[in-house]
């Protein structure tokens, strides 16, 4: 039995079937409509997240499979105390595989340990969140053709951004891609990302406070979010929620085949004034993320592919 | 000069650093034993200065030679049978600790559930870099 805890958990061959299986469900959506029949997901979603938990009922739907589930710690058994471990021993009795968002992070390899199902990782605090990280190389590769020979700009909070550390290790899996690491000083990566995976893999990276300067040289930017919940601290996120916003002037700057990508929710760091630029494929990855999801699911139920 | 009586059976920890054997003694679980322990502090070394030994009658099962390795690889673990040293045992640091180092992270699991085991993997042998299995957070020795 399979778990996806950590983008790394799958190897590049793995992670390429994955998107290859993807693209084909993109391609031929009506062909998998009945592969999950009977099959339940459990989303346990330990605090808010709308857009993933949609997003995963969506592909689990999508497939011919039902959901059953929770949205926030509130109304599940954690608010009486209820450990990771016994929930998902439970659970296990319940469904056949299941979606976890948890604040803090660890929690679902907690979960995978006494899991009797495969475990998806949908987010663990500021630590991993997979499934974005697949969701974004579908998008990287379906929009740019290829996951080789890219530069990066990744804008924003990447210090709790787990979006932003998720994408880092998987990418760093292919050849000759480099990162343009675009943040005010407070919200850098962690020395562990720079040490530990760009360093070690001897990969290409600057890091920066310019978006402006950074843009006529990008392939992709990831554009995110400060996000509020990741501070303790109201004054730090008062003053650095809107570092950067990227509206037409700075899309002026870009190359006429970079692309926007952006994990959503947006709140100001995209003026919607370029939402109608061919070059903004946010609303485009979300539904990337669903098919994405409906693969991920598939594999790890070890379901067939249809002919 | 102190004498503290040889031993029949059983392991001496030597070559401690001076000041460490108390932390040893609680990280081994020592106070949890039956059995007769000795720690001997400040004691003259010609390769150390001054070092501690400890004294544990009966066998290696009960003693973690990982959290002894993780606390001081340099240690000499000795084994006594028959009132003489029969086997010297090398440490080295271990891959895995468990509940020795505890996850300071406030976003850890490990910060919420209170019965789940601390446990740390060696993510750098040349800086002694150890990350906590949950959330990765790094602990430097």
């Amino acid at each position: 039995m399979r778990h996806l805890l950590n983008p790394l958990d799958f190897s590049v061959e793995e992670t390429d079937r994955l998107l290859l299986l993807a693209k084909d469900i993109e391609e031929n959506l009506p062909k998998y409509s009945h592969v999950c029949d009977g099959k339940k997901l459990a989303t346990l979603f330990y605090e808010p997240s709308t857009r993933t938990r949609l997003s995963f009922e969506a592909a689990m739907l999508n497939l011919g499979g039902s959901v059953l589930g929770f949205s926030s710690a509130d109304s599940s058994s954690a608010a009486k105390g209820e450990s990771v471990a016994d929930t998902i021993r439970v659970i296990s009795c319940y469904a056949d595989i299941c979606a976890m968002r948890h604040p803090k992070e660890g929690a679902p390899l907690v979960a995978a340990t006494f899991s009797d199902i495969p475990v998806i990782n949908a987010g663990d605090g500021g630590h991993q969140h997979p499934t974005q990280t697949l969701t974004d190389l579908l998008s990287i590769r379906s929009l740019k053709g290829s996951l080789d020979n890219l530069t990066i700009g990744l804008c924003g909070d990447l210090k709790f951004g787990r979006t932003v550390h998720s994408l880092i290790n998987a990418l760093v899996r292919y050849h000759n891609i480099k990162f343009v690491l675009i943040s005010p000083p407070e919200l850098r990566i962690p020395e562990y990302i720079r040490e530990d995976v760009l360093k070690e893999n001897h990969v290409e990276f600057t890091e920066i406070d310019s978006l402006d300067e950074a843009m006529p040289t990008l392939d992709i930017l990831y554009m995110t979010r400060v996000q509020k919940e990741r501070f303790f601290n109201e004054e730090d996120y008062i003053r650095l929620k809107d570092c950067y916003i990227l509206d037409k002037q700075k899309m002026k700057l870009a190359k006429e085949d970079m692309y926007v990508l952006h994990p959503l929710p947006r709140v100001n760091e995209i003026s919607v004034e370029i939402d109608e630029d061919p070059r903004a494929a946010y609303f485009k990855q979300a539904q990337y993320g669903v098919y994405v999801r409906m693969a991920l699911i598939m594999t790890l139920l070890e379901v067939e592919k249809p002919c | 000069m102190l004498n503290i009586s040889g031993l029949k059976e059983g392991i001496v920890l030597d070559h401690i650093q001076a000041g460490k054997s108390l932390e040893i003694y609680y990280n081994l679980g020592l106070d949890e034993l039956d059995c007769q322990v000795a720690i001997i502090k400040n004691a003259r070394s010609n390769k150390m200065g001054r070092k501690d030994i400890i004294k544990i009658e009966g066998g290696l099962d009960h003693i973690d030679l990982d959290v002894l390795g993780y606390i001081d690889h340099n240690i000499t673990v000795n084994i006594i049978r028959d009132n003489v040293i029969t086997e010297k045992r090398a440490l080295s640091l271990p891959k895995k600790i468990n509940n020795v180092i505890h996850c300071k992270n406030p976003r850890c699991i490990t910060s919420i559930e209170q019965e789940l085991p601390h446990e740390f993997y060696l993510s750098d042998e040349v800086t002694e870099t150890y990350r906590c299995k949950y959330c990765e957070e790094k602990y430097t020795k």
